[in-house]
């Protein structure tokens, strides 16, 4: 049995510790949020926060993760009102979306590290999140956008 | 349903909450792949018949609209619902997208592809709109005591000005539902829009989307669903001669292991072995541990060396078929003392869609139930009624969004596919492809090469230009026992249909016999074709000593060649491609003085209907380059939806970049060899444009496709301006290879 906190809320999960953590949060706790793309950390369609960082789900052990705090797009808000997704909706950056929910939490846990980013920090958090529908100048544009918007929050 | 007159096809009723519902039901509904409309890769078909929705005013003054095409990213739920929304004169706030099921009889061609949506439900969706508006404005003369002409529409509501009283349209439903629909009623003029064309619209599902609430494929649940990979036949056409799996059964999870017999062409099902399980991850491990023995069929000998080989022998000579022909093009070069002669040659292409393939399927007591990310619902329906030998009517399909789609999932194996294994399953089934497994089993963009033989008039510009080209066709994957000048005709789209007046002129085609299964991949022919006949003219420009430009808009004409026949109600207009080329020239300031690590290169074209060009500057970065910008012109009509239109426009460059830059699909011994993006980059954020700029021509036109066109000319412009930086031509893609 492993446990770790999941949005929030402790979870024990009765898998095999190598389970990938992404299978474990589709498949057994029904947090489809977070999608296969790849399955060996090439498109970051999977991507979650363990502890605050942003990590390929679909390469991280259950077990790697027992007890630590892990944060999928389904608990990034409440209500979809964490800055990137706002920026997100003002811009109108998904098209089919699949990839989104990864693009979403790269961007955010970028703007947790670095509030005011240029655009090759904006290149170098989110090259390895793929988007086949080319919504990569729009993705530009909101994590300024967002950036933005957290700072006038902050203020 | 242009004839309204006859009633059968719009239904009102009284909705059983109260509230009014509009039925649509549409006539002459497509089957099968006549519903792709690219059987041959060539524009479709124009149809009156189109996709439709119904809708749902609730007596609160809340709209449900229901869309009849699959959601992929192009934002067809949302252009289509707001055809209705304008018509009807909605408030938009308050309408909700419903997805209909696999209804041809009252939803019409659902088949969502060949950038055909928008173009197929203009007329019939407005003109619906506008009917059941009138009758609303008579219900409401009737329900109020006053003469309509004393009424308008608005946001929902009926509303008499003179006495200031409102009524909503669901609570006109008791008197609508009987009242008799007018056969005259005519969609708003341009001038009273408040919707199409309105800037600032936020695609319907992006709420869903960012919160991670949105239901992909991928994402359904059913009760006591089992997840199912599958071991299919590494070699294209191969099949299964036999398996161990026992490894398979002992993985922790797994329940049980069936074959998977392959289909034929119907629906080009692969044969292979599937494993169930509790989850998705032991399901791989379960597949990962058969052990399979493979008979790789007929084509197991194949490769790509050998493709390329076959393809450039063919145009060193005279080709299968000619596809066309005018003057005397073959004695014009025999005679002339310089002749430009350039081959070109592009890969296969894998979709890459960001979801993989997927689809929830139960068999039980003689029904089939399908939830399907399907580009095809009526197609892959009607294919897994065949393969499981029940009748059409006994498949049930219903369609979440789809995680990308750019063609592949036009096709139906993935449907059929899940329908075969939940058959022997005894239990629903969702069956997941991993990344390698779509992109070694894909209907793939064929590789490509083609050759241009040209010769210049004392003018520069050409008197005679042969085109010889070769694929292995995609109809041939549907249809092996086709015609090849058909296939020719298909294959050709882009070059054979090029608008460049040449007075001789030729273009000769000859399939490549191929296991590879091919199919529509966004744009289709011309993602080969353009990229090569741009490339082209670029080369004939700079020996002509003509700006590229000014070459171009001096040989743009009317398509006089005898085929193919120009579409009816949608024949290639040279003043439309001239005016995009014309305003995209303008917009990024084409001839202006560049810095000498910069340069600009151009291109255009026609695709599904819409034309567009594309100017690209492109700058020295390090060793290599960086693409600093993109100005787009395009002409599709009128706008539905100005900011979803400059979203497809914006992917459709990014795709083209991507395959121009680092795509290439590779075979050896009939297989696939890339399996994954580490072998099979797809442009990531860091190598796009930093700026892309996009302006619609806005003609008065009928509108046509925007899925599309913008994606062909995004190569060539690249190739032309990357020539201008460094004076190395690119005539193979993909540049970085």
């Amino acid at each position: 049995m492993i446990e770790l906190e999941v949005n929030g809320t402790p979870r024990r999960l009765d898998v095999p510790p190598e389970m990938p953590l992404l299978w474990a949060l589709r498949d057994r706790l029904g947090l489809t949020g977070a999608k296969y793309g790849c399955g060996i950390a090439r498109c970051g369609s999977c991507t979650v926060h363990v502890d605050g960082r942003p990590v390929r789900s679909c390469v991280t052990s259950v077990g790697s993760v027992a007890g630590a705090s892990v944060t999928t797009i389904e608990g990034l808000s409440q209500d979809g009102s964490h800055p990137v997704q706002r920026a997100w909706k003002e811009l109108n950056v998904p098209q089919c979306g699949y990839c989104q929910s990864g693009q979403i939490m790269s961007a955010a846990a970028l703007l947790d590290s670095t509030p005011d980013p240029g655009d090759d920090d904006i290149d170098g958090a989110m090259r390895g999140n793929l988007c086949r529908c080319g919504t990569y100048h729009r993705i530009r544009k909101a994590i300024h956008r967002a950036a933005e918007m957290a700072g006038e929050a902050g203020r | 349903m242009r004839d309204l007159s006859r009633r059968g096809f719009v239904r009102l009723s009284v909705a059983a909450g109260g509230g009014l519902v509009v039925a649509l039901q549409l006539p002459g509904c497509g089957r099968r792949r006549e519903g792709i409309g690219l059987p041959g890769g060539g524009p479709s078909p124009a149809t009156d018949v189109a996709s439709n929705a119904w809708v749902e005013l609730h007596p609160d003054g809340s709209t449900t609209i229901t869309v009849g095409n699959s959601e992929m990213g192009q934002g067809v739920r949302t252009s289509l619902a707001l055809l209705v929304a304008e018509e009807l004169d909605l408030d938009w706030d308050r309408v909700t997208v419903a997805q209909a099921p696999n209804d041809p009889e009252k939803y019409g061609r659902q088949s969502t592809g060949g950038s055909a949506s928008v173009r197929s439900a203009w007329e019939p969706l407005r003109r619906t709109g506008a009917a059941v508006r009138q009758v609303l404005l008579s219900a409401a003369a009737t329900s109020l005591g006053v003469p309509a002409s004393e009424l308008e529409t608005r946001d929902g509501s009926v509303r008499h000005p003179p006495s200031g009283r409102e009524v909503s349209y669901g609570e006109l439903a008791a008197h609508a539902a009987s009242a008799p629909l007018p056969t005259d009623a005519e969609p708003k003029p341009p001038r009273e829009w408040r919707l199409i064309g309105r800037e600032g619209i936020v695609g319907v599902d992006v709420d869903d989307i960012v919160t991670g609430r949105a239901e992909f494929g991928s994402d359904v649940v059913w009760d006591g669903m089992l997840y199912a990979a599958v071991a299919r036949s590494p070699a294209h056409g191969g099949s299964v001669k036999g398996y161990d799996d026992s490894k398979a059964l002992a993985v922790p999870g797994v329940r049980k292991v069936v074959e998977v017999k392959g289909t034929g062409p119907d629906a080009h099902v692969r044969s292979g072995v599937a494993v169930l399980a509790e989850d998705t991850w032991s399901a791989v491990r379960g597949r990962d541990a058969l052990r399979v023995d493979w008979d790789p069929g007929p084509h197991g000998g194949e490769s790509s060396e050998a493709f390329s080989r076959t393809m450039r022998q063919a145009v060193s000579g005279p080709g299968s078929v000619v596809v066309n022909r005018t003057g005397d093009p073959d004695g014009v070069l025999e005679r002339a003392d310089e002749v430009v002669d350039a081959t070109y040659e592009l890969p296969f292409l894998s979709h890459a869609t960001m979801e993989p393939q997927t689809c929830v399927a139960e068999v039980a007591d003689g029904k089939v139930r399908l939830r399907s990310p399907a580009q095809t619902p009526d197609w892959s329906a009607g294919a897994a009624a065949s393969a499981l030998g029940v009748d059409a009517d006994d498949v049930e399909l219903t369609i979440p969004l789809l995680g990308g789609g750019f063609g592949r999932r036009l096709d139906p194996d993935f449907s059929v596919e899940a329908a075969l294994i939940a058959r022997e399953a005894g239990a629903p089934v969702k069956v997941v492809w991993t990344r390698e497994d779509d992109m070694r089993h894909d209907f793939y963009r064929p590789c490509a090469v083609h050759r241009f033989e040209a010769s210049l008039g004392s003018d520069g510009y050409p008197e005679a230009w042969r085109h010889r080209f070769s694929t292995p066709a995609i109809s041939a994957t549907y249809d092996p026992d086709g015609d090849e000048e058909d296939w020719g005709v298909g294959e050709g789209t882009g070059t054979a249909t090029m608008l460049y007046r040449v007075p001789n002129r030729s273009s000769e085609y000859t399939h490549l016999p191929c296991g590879l299964t091919r199919g529509w991949w966004r744009a289709v022919s011309t993602t080969h074709g353009i990229f090569a006949r741009e490339c082209f003219m670029d080369e004939l420009a700079e020996r002509a000593g003509i700006d590229p430009v000014e070459y171009r808009l001096h040989l743009i004409d009317t398509f006089r060649m005898d085929r193919p026949k120009p579409n009816p109600r949608f024949p290639h207009d040279p003043e439309r491609l001239k005016g995009v080329l014309r305003l995209a020239a303008e917009k990024a300031g084409w001839g202006k003085d560049l810095p000498e690590d910069r340069a600009m290169g151009v291109a255009c074209g026609i695709d599904h209907l819409s034309y567009a060009a594309e100017v690209i500057e492109v700058s020295r970065s390090g060793s290599g380059f960086r693409i600093e910008r993109v100005v787009c012109a395009a002409d599709c009509g009128p706008v539905v939806n100005p900011d979803g239109g400059r979203a497809q426009i914006e992917g459709a460059i990014h795709q083209g970049l991507s395959a121009a830059l680092g795509e290439r699909i590779t075979v050896r011994n009939g297989a696939v060899r890339e399996g994954n993006f580490d072998g099979y980059p797809i442009l990531s954020i860091d190598r796009a444009p930093r700026e892309i700029e996009v302006h619609f021509a806005e003609t008065d036109a009928h509108p046509t496709g925007l899925g599309e066109p913008a994606l062909p000319p995004a190569a060539p412009a690249l190739a032309n301006a990357l020539y201008r930086l460094t004076g190395r031509r690119i005539r193979s893609l993909p540049i970085e290879a």
